[in-house]
């Protein structure tokens, strides 16, 4: 209730200088605020008791229409009534409390009412689908942040782009170096002994430092093997960004990888041996069934983890989201730093769903078996 | 670990040289250097920065430990469980938000400098210690919790007495995860100004010096490795002395 | 038959079965009972060749086990062990068919199989066939453990410490089983236990081993009559060893005619049931049944007589 009656949006003068403050029900004319307001009380008072989930969930849907309807009031509503072509209006402390409640309490009331893996993708769906909807539709283009959108539209393709390949290229790299030393680790207690703790090192090392390390090896990578260069590997850019990501990939896989395949029973596999499974079909048949939630969990911490980790890609010339974060703390940009961020947050929030839900499907024992 | 007991003076020595004695290092760095440029970053002193580094993830740890510690302490008593899946929620929320853009999303609320630094890594560490302490809390043998109370310690004594000891080497854990990512969010911190190792990573990006990022990535990279390793070593000792 | 021979177990300084030599009839049972250390599991695993031995051999019907490679001579060998093992990720089903499937039978055959052992541990195929080990009780998980590896027919069926898991009342019911479908099939069984009663319960010869080393070898009765060590004689409890015997031999052996009153019992109990019936009831004879119809006697002074004789 607090948030509500904090400043809901500000408007400034241009894109730098400190905006002032609008609370929720002036943001435009009142018979256009009401709406909006009302689904927002009504929405939280929804919320309140903790016992009815679905209504909960409701709620949260309702009050999460109003803010947006106000949002999509407001904007051009405020950007009409101010003076100056460079004025702009953004979303301030207010909305942002409402769309962390909001959200939390529609979360809260999905993780109790545990619906199935279906049905979350299709929520998922639905959201993302009206998220782009309201985006395309332009209802919110007045808004500052996509103010900086329509004036870089052609970089943020290729920066979203970018950040994919880094995040997904990195962990099928990943993935395809640490599954086979995962199995191999697990075989042999030996060279797990030696491989985990070196890998959990890297780990450690601060992702800033890791890509500046990358920098000089790879640079030197570049200079000194023939044809390195052609291939694109140099110290700056995309090459040590990757490699960086790689590297800070594989505990998460490999560990997983081992967890996984050990997480079979004992006695379940002596038996598997003790009625004359080759070592294959044993993997195949026995341990990588009832390994893969723990292995889909290992890629599902580094798809997010490399997600939020390419940002850094940004400083060292490696392309990606980070560019508009770091361009715009540089500038003191912030509507630039939300372009970086915001939908590096969606796609890290977007894919931790997914392979939830992944997850969930690769579980060997159906939970409702009779 | 013979390795380790040989490396770890090693790297104690190396870390120490790099930063009270950056000018040893000139030979190594010069050819890294810009033709002209300054090889070793001389802008402020380097202990200096390591100091405001370790202080900062110090102070926002201490901070994140505390109000985390109790948090779990409440939503695993009666009267906080019903907060408890609400609580998780948030920690596994908060846990895909990556810590760049925590960091980031603070500057437009909190301005430049230490301040939002100090938040961010804050906010973020409360989450691996809050949801180790709660699996710690919630997982604790039940025969000795039985025991617990059949000698007849009250809700206190079994929380002071049995409880938090027990729990502790897992919380350790949780401490060990914040801290490492501290560290290296901290290190982003001075894109935002606050005064860290980072700084000297930076000038080093900006004006193509690899030799201030890698003298910059070694002092980091050397911190993290050995405060883990030293976490390490007090989780392995505590956990051999409660037979855990 | 199976014919262990000079077979050596030897983990650094210790030797874990040391110069074992047996034979072991086809179509019977052998228990191999031992405290924990004695080697016998170790024994055990050398035959399927789950550990390898140090010297010695394992011969099958004449051949010598170390020619083949170890995961085919696993799959001609039965494998029952201790908590089951069960692939939790499997239904009943194929978990019964998990050899039959190594050994590439037609589905319809393997379909059939499962069934049929199914109905063999008294479990009504329809029920089961589709559900998870998780959703079977303790009894029910090891029923399906030992159909398991009842599945391919194996020649030899090995079982370590089968029972282990299960609690007293159910544990005796599938030792029962066990014995019926043994009969019934014909099968050769090999099986560890730490439990002189089971290994005297089920066994139609009992190995015990000590450090290693096989120092008994015999039928449960000479086992209980005769211990060959201090060892075999705590092992079998020399308290309880009048009892053991006398639950060895059923009635038929000492019926004669004459009157008794009260509760009859039938002539394939056990002396050691009439012994009891005789104390708890302060009578000197029971009479006897067979099929329902009396026919005789057993006194409580010919059990005297018959325990003193020991074997």
């Amino acid at each position: 209730m607090a948030a509500l009656l904090s400043p809901f949006m500000t408007i400034a003068a241009n894109r730098i200088v400190a905006g002032e403050s609008v609370m929720a029900w002036h943001v435009a004319s009142p018979a256009e605020t009401l709406p909006g307001v009302a689904a927002v009380v009504l929405g939280l008072l929804f919320g309140i008791p903790s016992g009815r989930q679905d209504l909960r969930l409701c709620g949260a849907l309702l009050g999460l229409c109003g803010i947006l309807w106000l949002l999509m009031q407001g904007a051009p509503a405020l950007l009409d009534s101010a003076a100056g072509d460079y004025a702009r209006v953004s979303p301030a402390m207010g909305f942002w409390c409402l769309l962390l409640i909001l959200t939390l309490m529609m979360a809260d009331a999905l993780t109790q009412m545990a619906p199935g893996p279906i049905a979350r993708a299709g929520l998922l769906a639905a959201v993302l689908c009206s998220l782009a909807l309201i985006l395309w539709s332009g209802a919110l283009a007045p808004l500052s942040i996509l103010q900086e959108y329509a004036g870089r539209r052609a970089q943020f393709a290729d920066a979203v782009l970018r950040h994919l390949a880094l995040a997904f290229g990195s962990l099928a790299t990943a993935a395809v170096i640490g599954f086979p030393l995962g199995i191999v680790c697990y075989r042999r207690a030996q060279l797990r002994g030696s491989v985990l703790p070196v890998l959990s090192l890297l780990q450690t090392i601060p992702s800033l430092a890791m890509f500046g390390l990358m920098i000089p090896i790879l640079g030197w990578v570049g200079d000194n093997m023939p044809g390195a260069q052609a291939i694109g590997i140099a110290g700056i850019g995309f090459a040590p960004a990757f490699l960086a990501l790689v590297l800070y990939s594989l505990l998460p896989v490999v560990g997983n990888t081992v967890a996984g395949l050990a997480s079979a029973p004992a006695a379940a596999r002596d038996a598997a041996r003790g009625m004359g499974m080759t070592p294959t079909q044993r993997l195949l048949r026995i341990e990588l069934p009832l390994g893969l939630p723990v292995i889909l969990t290992g890629l599902r911490i580094v798809l997010v983890q490399n997600i939020g980790l390419a940002v850094i890609a940004g400083l060292i010339g490696g392309g990606g989201l980070g560019t508009f974060v770091f361009q715009g703390l540089n500038q003191t940009a912030t509507d630039l730093i939300l372009l970086g961020a915001l939908p590096t947050v969606a796609l890290a929030l977007t894919s931790a769903i997914v392979m939830d839900i992944l997850v969930e499907l690769a579980q060997p024992i159906p939970k409702d078996s009779p | 670990m013979n390795v380790g007991l040989i490396l770890r003076p090693l790297l104690v020595l190396l870390l120490l040289a790099l930063v009270l004695r950056p000018e040893w290092f000139t030979p190594i760095f010069a050819p890294l250097a810009p033709p002209g440029a300054p090889t070793i970053y001389a802008r402020s002193s380097l202990l200096s920065l390591s100091l405001s580094h370790l202080g900062l993830v110090a102070a926002a740890t201490f901070a994140a430990t505390i109000v985390a510690v109790s948090l779990a302490i409440f939503v695993t008593r009666p009267a906080g469980a019903a907060f408890k899946p609400l609580s998780r929620t948030i920690a596994n929320m908060g846990q895909t938000f990556p810590p760049v853009a925590v960091l980031a999303l603070a500057v437009p609320a909190l301005g430049f400098g230490s301040g939002p630094t100090l938040v961010a890594l804050f906010l973020y560490g409360l989450l691996p210690i809050f949801e180790n302490s709660v699996t710690a809390l919630t997982t604790l043998p039940p025969a000795t919790m039985d025991a617990a109370r059949g000698i007849g310690l009250n809700r206190w004594q079994r929380l002071l007495r049995v409880e938090l000891p027990l729990a502790f080497p897992v919380m350790l854990t949780g401490i060990r995860l914040s801290v490492v990512i501290a560290l290296g969010t901290a290190t982003i911190g001075s894109t935002v100004a606050a005064r860290t190792l980072g700084e000297v990573i930076i000038a080093g990006l900006l004006t193509n010096n690899t030799a201030f990022v890698l003298q910059g990535g070694l002092i980091v990279g050397l911190f993290a490795v050995l405060i883990y390793d030293a976490l390490i070593q007090l989780e392995t000792f505590l956990a051999r002395r409660t037979g855990a | 038959m199976i014919e262990i021979d000079n077979l050596t177990k030897i983990y650094g300084d210790t030797h874990a079965v040391d110069a074992v030599t047996m034979r072991a009839e086809t179509g019977s049972i052998t228990v191999i009972v031992g405290t924990s250390g004695s080697g016998k599991t170790t024994l055990l695993r050398m035959i399927n060749r789950l550990e390898e031995p140090t010297s010695g051999e394992v011969r099958i019907n004449g051949e010598p086990t170390h020619v083949e490679k170890p995961h085919l001579l696993r799959r001609r060998i039965g494998y029952a062990i201790q908590g089951h093992g069960l692939f939790p990720h499997h239904t009943v089903a194929r978990n019964i068919a998990a050899v039959p499937l190594l050994l590439g039978w037609k589905k319809q055959k393997i379909r059939d199989r499962v069934d049929e052992l199914l109905s063999l541990f008294s479990m009504e195929p329809a029920a089961f066939r589709d559900r998870y080990p998780a959703e079977l009780s303790g009894g029910q998980q090891q029923r399906v453990g030992v159909a398991r590896a009842l599945a391919s027919r194996p020649e030899l069926l090995l079982m370590d410490e089968p029972f282990g898991a299960l609690d007293p009342i159910i544990r005796a019911q599938a030792q029962d089983d066990l014995r019926r479908i043994q009969q019934r099939l014909g099968s050769t069984i090999m099986l560890v236990t730490h439990d002189m009663e089971e290994a005297i319960r089920l066994g139609d010869k009992v190995a015990v081993m000590d450090g290693g080393r096989l120092v008994q070898h015999a039928a449960p009765a000479e086992i209980i009559a005769a211990p060959a060590t201090d060892f075999v004689r705590d092992m079998v409890g020399d308290v309880e060893r009048p009892l053991r015997l006398l639950s060895l031999i059923p009635l038929v052996e000492l019926i004669e005619d004459g009157p008794a009153d009260g509760d009859a019992l039938p002539a394939d109990a056990s002396l050691r049931d009439a012994l009891s019936a005789c104390l708890w009831t302060g009578r000197s004879a029971v009479p006897v049944t067979r099929e329902g119809i009396v026919v005789g006697r057993v006194t409580f002074e010919a059990i005297r007589n018959r325990a003193e004789l020991h074997a």
